[in-house]
């Protein structure tokens, strides 16, 4: 079964934000973290928390019901993958994921492809490739 | 096309009006200290005072900033109010990455706002916003409405100063996004003096294609290895630099109560050991940088019976420790939060506002100010004085404060006191007593700073003469000009040597080959001593204070003469430098 992306802490994380990088370099060819499929924030400034955003691989996604064109698809063992030449770039799927998790940095949507790139690249193991079961943060 | 091409933003405060030059003329300089120093000698104005409306502030990053790991710094330079000579200060935080997805290499700001203002920065270009009731703010209260009134968009960086920067203190700094800073040497009046609250910047840039994505994968990840799978940078993520507290306290090189001791009872106590085990909360990092060195303390204050708290997150490193700590005395980690949570709210630098209260601790016991004058007592150790007197630095209501804003070497020249105010090239001096390299290291650095050429480390070496110090002051800071021009952050020193700077370059288009990096940082090492002396700092005129020669330093007593002779070696090695017979082999990789 494939495998999908979890936050296993992100009280671990200190806001390097390489893993937002990897993404970007390795997935996404480009230099820029907004171009990255999770996104690393504050909450309240850095002497908050951080936030990370990413895909959560949902079994049923919102994102795929949402998608007008049916660009969005389900991936095998949760999440969704994206047809590009399908795509509008409308941003319904954005405004459908209720954790943020889809970023329209590059007119259109983000989608995790839970390659596991940025997780090799995270220096405290807050990230990971694990089981593809519905994630349970508890 | 990062990099090649410098792109500088131009703003003009006077007449809100603002510029996009690309600059093809100043590929030469890479960026980071190179291209400000550049950028800088165009721009200042050497007849004028420091906080003279026609004075530039130049803010500028390299063509690796935020693409290669602990690539992180900003490089800023303005004339210094506190020296008059060049001030040149570094910041880390999330600045580097925000200007370089905000798309410019470097900023340029002159004239002088008609009200207080703040800018907000992005690749759409500069607005210029009112901030009238911003001003008299705290920094951390600066920094909450400036994040909730322009929102998020991209990886965005805040930068503001505090009521000291409004007031001109001449040693207040610029707070970069909470815990870092452009310190010492007085950008915070600078900020002031032009009526620029803060600057927000948006990295709001999508479109930065990866140009060749084999060869940069390739050396982002030697790189990645190198700063995360080695050794070199174990220290600064552990312990932190506060891990020198114990260490040069052990080597009798711990500046303790104005220097009139280099070993400090209470050093145990305020080490970076009993903060860690005790007040570390977590740890942060500069955005693109995996090590993540920036150290949180929960400061916990009772403020009141019935289990009242107030509590802050205060960032504490080594030379925080000292000049806050040991320089005045207090040996306990409660009453050094205290004091730099008053520091970092008034936007001072803090190594300049504990060693000014240090002087003016010592000349208050040898009777050449008042108690009247500073409205309080001032004894080593006694919390209470202190956190008077730093509101009455900033406020600023009595003459000897108006004169100890303007810095402890301006006090010193009014009050007297000269031997025991603890000023090398007009700056307060960092927290190392360990012998020549250092005293003379931080006199004679183009920014005054122990950074410039770590005389504090050389002195630690055994068995060097004083024309080997004298050399390898002057390669030190050749090299870190180098590093400093890519805007490499320089806890990473060893881990980026000039190939893995040469094949990061290369990684993303840009040719310089090792030769012409130590020809950069030999051209720059030499540009800021023309600036320097253009503005009036001239290097043999340095002098040492007394009290450097009457307490013991790591490498024992130390002779004034010695210093001196030490002081000629390295002039002349400038001289040779500048005519090219400079023996060692700098021009070339060797």
């Amino acid at each position: 079964m494939k495998k999908v992306l979890v936050v296993k802490d992100s009280d671990r994380c200190i806001g390097c934000y390489s893993c937002m990088l990897a993404c970007a370099r390795l997935v996404q060819t480009s230099y820029s973290p907004l171009r990255s499929a999770i996104q690393v924030r504050t909450r309240g400034g850095l002497q908050g928390k951080f936030a990370i955003n990413s895909c959560r691989g949902c079994r049923e996604a919102l994102c795929v019901e949402s998608c007008p064109t049916g660009a969005l698809r389900a991936r095998e063992g949760g999440g969704a993958v994206l047809c590009e030449d399908e795509c509008r770039g409308c941003g319904r799927c954005a405004d459908a994921c209720p954790v943020q998790a889809l970023n329209m940095g590059g007119g259109h949507p983000l989608v995790c492809r839970h390659c596991g790139a940025c997780t090799s690249f995270c220096p405290h193991g807050v990230l990971e490739l694990g089981g593809s079961d519905l994630q349970e943060d508890i | 096309m990062i990099g090649r091409r410098p792109k500088v933003l131009e703003i003009n405060l006077t007449t809100e009006e603002a510029a996009v030059h690309v600059r093809d003329d100043l590929g030469g300089s890479l960026g980071g200290s190179g291209l400000a120093a550049t950028l800088f000698a165009a721009a200042v104005d050497y007849e004028q005072d420091a906080l003279s409306p026609s004075q530039p502030i130049v803010m500028a990053i390299g063509p690796l900033t935020g693409i290669f790991p602990v690539i992180t710094k900003v490089v800023s330079m303005f004339r210094s109010p506190l020296t008059g000579g060049l001030g040149e200060s570094h910041a880390g935080m999330r600045l580097g990455m925000a200007l370089r997805f905000a798309g410019y290499d470097a900023v340029l700001i002159k004239g002088r706002a008609r009200r207080p203002v703040y800018l907000v920065i992005s690749s759409r270009g500069v607005q210029v916003k009112p901030a009238g009731p911003l001003w008299g703010m705290t920094v951390e209260e600066t920094g909450r409405i400036l994040r909730e009134i322009e929102g998020c968009e991209g990886h965005r960086s805040c930068l503001r100063i505090g009521p000291a920067g409004e007031r001109l203190v001449r040693f207040a700094g610029v707070n970069v996004d909470t815990y870092r800073h452009f310190g010492r040497l007085g950008l915070g009046a600078v900020f002031g003096s032009k009526q620029l609250k803060g600057i927000v910047v948006q990295g709001d840039l999508t479109d930065f294609p990866v140009e060749f994505p084999r060869e940069y994968k390739k050396v982002y990840e030697e790189a990645y290895s190198r700063v995360t799978g080695t050794e070199v940078m174990e220290k600064y993520h552990g312990l932190g630099t506060s891990g020198n507290v114990l260490a040069l306290n052990e080597l009798k090189a711990l500046p303790t109560r104005n220097l009139q001791s280099s070993r400090f009872e209470g050093a145990k106590e305020i080490s970076g050991e009993e903060f860690a085990e005790h007040n570390l909360l977590r740890k942060l990092a500069c955005a693109g940088c995996p090590v993540g060195c920036i150290h949180l303390a929960l400061h916990r204050t009772s403020f009141g019976s019935g289990q009242e708290y107030e509590f802050n997150q205060l960032a504490y490193d080594h030379e925080l420790l000292y000049a806050l700590g040991s320089m005045l005395g207090l040996a306990s980690r409660q009453d050094v939060l205290c004091l730099i949570q008053a520091v970092e709210q008034a936007g001072l630098d803090a190594i300049s506002t504990g060693v000014a209260l240090a002087w003016a601790t010592e000349a208050l016991a040898r009777g050449l100010i008042t108690e009247a004058e500073l409205g309080c007592r001032l004894d080593f150790g006694d919390l209470g004085g202190y956190l008077k007197a730093v509101v009455g630095v900033v406020r600023q209501e009595s003459e000897l404060y108006r004169v100890l804003a303007l810095g402890t070497a301006a006090a010193a020249a009014r009050y007297g006191g000269k031997g025991f105010a603890l000023v090398l090239g007009g700056n307060e001096a960092a927290g190392y007593h360990t012998g020549y390299a250092n005293m003379v290291g931080q006199a004679v650095g183009a920014r005054h700073s122990h950074l410039d050429n770590a005389g504090y480390s050389l002195d630690q070496e055994s068995g060097l003469s004083l024309d080997q110090l004298a050399s390898k002051l002057v390669q030190e800071e050749l090299e870190r000009n180098v590093l400093t021009s890519l805007c490499i952050c320089l806890f990473a020193r060893k881990a980026y040597d000039f190939d893995l700077v040469e094949r990061a370059l290369g990684s993303v288009g840009i040719e310089w080959s090792q030769r012409d990096l130590y020809e950069l940082g030999r051209r720059i090492f030499l540009q800021k001593r023309d600036i320097q002396r253009r503005l009036g700092f001239k290097q043999e005129n340095v002098q040492f204070p007394r009290r450097f020669f009457e307490t013991p330093s790591l490498n024992g007593m130390l002779e004034p003469w010695q210093a001196e002779r030490l002081l000629g070696e390295y002039l002349t090695k400038v001289d040779q430098l500048r005519m090219g017979t400079l023996p060692g082999g700098w021009v070339t990789a060797t």
